[in-house]
């Protein structure tokens, strides 16, 4: 092997829950916890460890060597550890147990556009912004302008970015994280931003820094992509590592296992149930228009997608945003309300809310399908995501075939009508 | 697998236990970022203000305003024989430099929760930019003073060299205060309500308003050492302030001695718990 670039033993990660991540307690809370723990000791007959069913363990006893120059990709479902890897090895938390070893600047993506401060001008906070990924006051200088072009905000540059659009400050972002030279950078789902164009972009970039010989762990759900991008791909699974191998091989098996369906979902306990100190989900579940759970769903039914959250900011506007996937990681589309009269840009109150949105037939191909959800506030800020939050398998209908038994390609499947009328007879 | 680490010098990741201290070499090898957010402190700090840096000079000079008409008319504090203006504004100066250098640091490590959840870097550079970020404002404010002071036609001796020591022994005070502030703020947002209370008391046992000449003679009755009321840091540094620039008569230096062992252990049981904190801000904050 190459010269080690990461080496990690039996890193892990334990969190408490209960008290809510994001959370904080007040003095007077934990001085109360403090006298009425001696007592809950009495009563449990002693043993100073937390309750057990109070704690999860993120990251369990994960172990792998990075060699110089290698590119691994890290994958797996919501929850499964991924970011928390990528934080600890980042330096952004320390693991609970094991120990890690980096030989290396590192350079991490985990959310680009960190530290923009809006009254600033764009110019301002790319230097401001490169300071906080850790470049030099020299380094972003004799950048500087390739970072402009790149982001393609030239003509903005002195404009405070509290004028920019979402797509400019991403691409801007981008743009400063993607120019830090480290020898070790970790990315975090980066290239699900910005329109088509420029996520080639990114993609190309990333592709540039592969073969300037870095060191790259790369986070995504876009398995074309990593696939693309990776020689070797990491499985996480409950914060385990469960496969570890040729990217090929190890996106395949992912697949595999998240194309089991996942059509209904509900989290009861707002305390462990998905989200964060803003948000959290309630349910989720797909539902055949005018059918029942267990009808089949086919090219030709419509059906609806039902999100139930819990908003636990009072007055925030809200939105949810969903993207649809097929099985080759082609977004299908994104939709999220355009003009819902009722609760689009009102402030939600603090309470429980349904999102549903219906998905008229003859519109998807068959195959299996992955829904992205995000929600989000003010109509720009995602403030929470879900990847596969529902996995639903679409069968065909055999009677729209015709009498083409091939693959029928394309993301979508719509009924298109067609016209074919005789303009012209010749001959006889 | 293989257990034992290849060699080299990697960057080791573990989890910490104990007491350690702050890494220094660490900081200053991110010092260009310290720049960065004390530019960034100063630059958004009065954007979309009518007034602007003006803010700097009036809040100072509104303060004596007010504690000239009160306190140096009205109640007839004692003011050691000079200017009740001039010797409340020169006091209020560095304590405003204090006050607002504890409030800001105090906040700055929630205020910044989104960096320390997504970037590495030594958090003690967070309170410790909003620390510095005051001093733009106190040089304004101070500016202020020199036309003040020509207005009473008081000249400053060589004493005035001293100053920029004061200064920095007022922020070192301030950054282990805040220290402690900012780390104990991630977990208990009391602070955020405490503090403002805290500084209006601790304003109180600072020789702002009134003379510290009358507290020293106090303790001496009671056969107390005057070096007592310098456990406070910002009386030495307040009275400091009027020693070097109008040539007050009040003995500075037992109240300094004792102040800079107060903000010497401030600072540096600050950086320890501060560190032992560190560890856990990204979660908890």
């Amino acid at each position: 092997m190459s010269d080690p670039a990461i080496w990690a033993r039996g890193l892990s990660k334990r969190y408490r829950i209960g008290v809510p991540h994001g959370a904080y307690r007040t003095l007077r809370e934990n001085l109360s916890g403090a006298l009425s723990r001696p007592f809950r000791y009495l009563r449990g007959g002693g043993g100073g460890a937390p309750e057990e069913d109070a704690i999860i363990w993120a990251l369990r006893d994960v172990s792998f060597d990075v060699g110089e120059g290698e590119i691994v990709g890290v994958i797996g479902r919501n929850g499964a550890g991924k970011s928390t890897l990528l934080k600890i090895l980042s330096r952004i938390t320390e693991p609970t147990e094991g120990e890690a070893r980096i030989w290396g600047r590192v350079g991490s993506l985990l959310e680009v556009g960190t530290g923009f401060h809006p009254e600033l001008t764009g110019r301002e906070n790319v230097y401001l912004n490169g300071a906080i990924l850790g470049m030099r006051n020299l380094e972003i200088n004799r950048k500087f302008d390739e970072i402009v072009a790149f982001a393609e905000i030239d003509r903005f540059i002195d404009t405070p970015v509290k004028h920019y659009s979402t797509g400019m400050l991403m691409r801007m972002a981008f743009s400063v994280a993607a120019h830090l030279e480290p020898q070790i950078l970790m990315v975090d789902e980066v290239l699900a931003v910005g329109d088509a164009a420029f996520q080639k972009k990114c993609l190309g970039r990333m592709g540039d820094v592969v073969r300037e010989g870095r060191t790259v762990l790369f986070v995504s759900h876009n398995m074309t992509a990593l696939q693309n991008l990776c020689s070797r791909a990491i499985l996480l699974e409950k914060g385990r590592v469960v496969e570890d191998g040729p990217a090929r091989e190890v996106v395949s098996r992912y697949l595999q296992e998240v194309r089991t369906p996942a059509v209904e979902y509900a989290w009861p306990d707002p305390d462990t149930a998905p989200g964060n100190d803003k948000v959290r989900l309630r349910g989720a579940r797909i539902r055949v228009e005018g059918g029942t759970p267990e009808d089949s769903l086919t090219v030709r039914t419509p059906f609806r997608l039902e999100f139930e959250f819990l908003n636990l900011v009072p007055g925030s506007c809200l939105n949810l945003s969903l993207h649809l996937f097929n099985e080759e990681g082609v977004a299908v589309f994104n939709t999220f309300p355009v003009d819902e009269g009722r609760w689009q840009g009102k402030p939600f109150t603090v309470g429980l809310f349904r999102s549903a949105v219906h998905v008229p037939g003859d519109l998807l191909n068959s195959g299996t399908h992955r829904v992205l959800l995000l929600v989000v506030k003010d109509q720009g800020v995602v403030i929470y995501r879900h990847d596969d939050i529902l996995v639903f398998d679409v069968a065909d209908d055999p009677d729209r075939r015709g009498a083409w038994y091939g693959n029928w390609t394309g993301a979508v499947r719509p009924d298109l009508k067609w016209e074919t009328e005789r303009l012209e007879e010749k001959g006889g | 697998m293989d257990t034992t680490p290849p060699d080299k010098f990697p960057i080791v990741i573990r989890p910490a236990s104990g007491w350690i201290p702050l890494n220094v070499g660490e900081i200053w090898r991110y010092r260009e970022l310290l720049y960065f957010l004390v530019w960034r402190d100063v630059k958004v700090r009065y954007k979309q203000t009518a007034l602007g840096a003006l803010w700097a000079v009036l809040q100072p000079f509104l303060a004596m305003l007010v504690f000239t008409f009160f306190f140096g008319s009205l109640a007839n504090v004692g003011s050691d024989g000079f200017p009740y203006p001039l010797f409340s504004y020169v006091a209020l100066l560095p304590w405003i430099l204090f006050a607002q250098a504890i409030g800001q640091s105090a906040e700055s490590l929630v205020k910044s929760s989104n960096l320390v959840q997504k970037v590495y870097f030594p958090r003690a550079i967070v309170p410790a930019a909003s620390v510095v970020s005051g001093v733009v404002d106190f040089a304004l404010a101070f500016l202020a003073l020199g036309a003040l002071m020509a207005y009473y036609g008081v000249r400053p001796g060589l004493a005035v060299l001293w100053l920029p020591v004061l200064v920095l022994f007022c922020l070192s005070a301030a950054l282990g205060a805040g220290m402690w502030l900012s780390a104990l703020n991630v977990e208990y947002r009391d602070v955020r309500y405490a503090l403002p209370f805290c500084l209006q008391l601790w304003m109180f046992a600072t020789p702002v308003i009134y003379p510290g000449s009358g507290v020293i003679a106090w303790l001496e009755r009671h056969d107390l050492p005057a070096w007592l009321y310098g456990l406070n840091p910002m009386v030495g540094v307040v009275e400091g302030f009027r020693w070097a620039l109008l040539g007050g008569s009040v003995p500075v230096g037992p109240l300094i001695a004792s102040g800079s062992v107060v903000s010497g252990l401030l600072l540096l049981t600050g950086a320890y718990y501060f560190r032992r904190m560190e560890r856990t801000f990204a979660d908890a904050v």
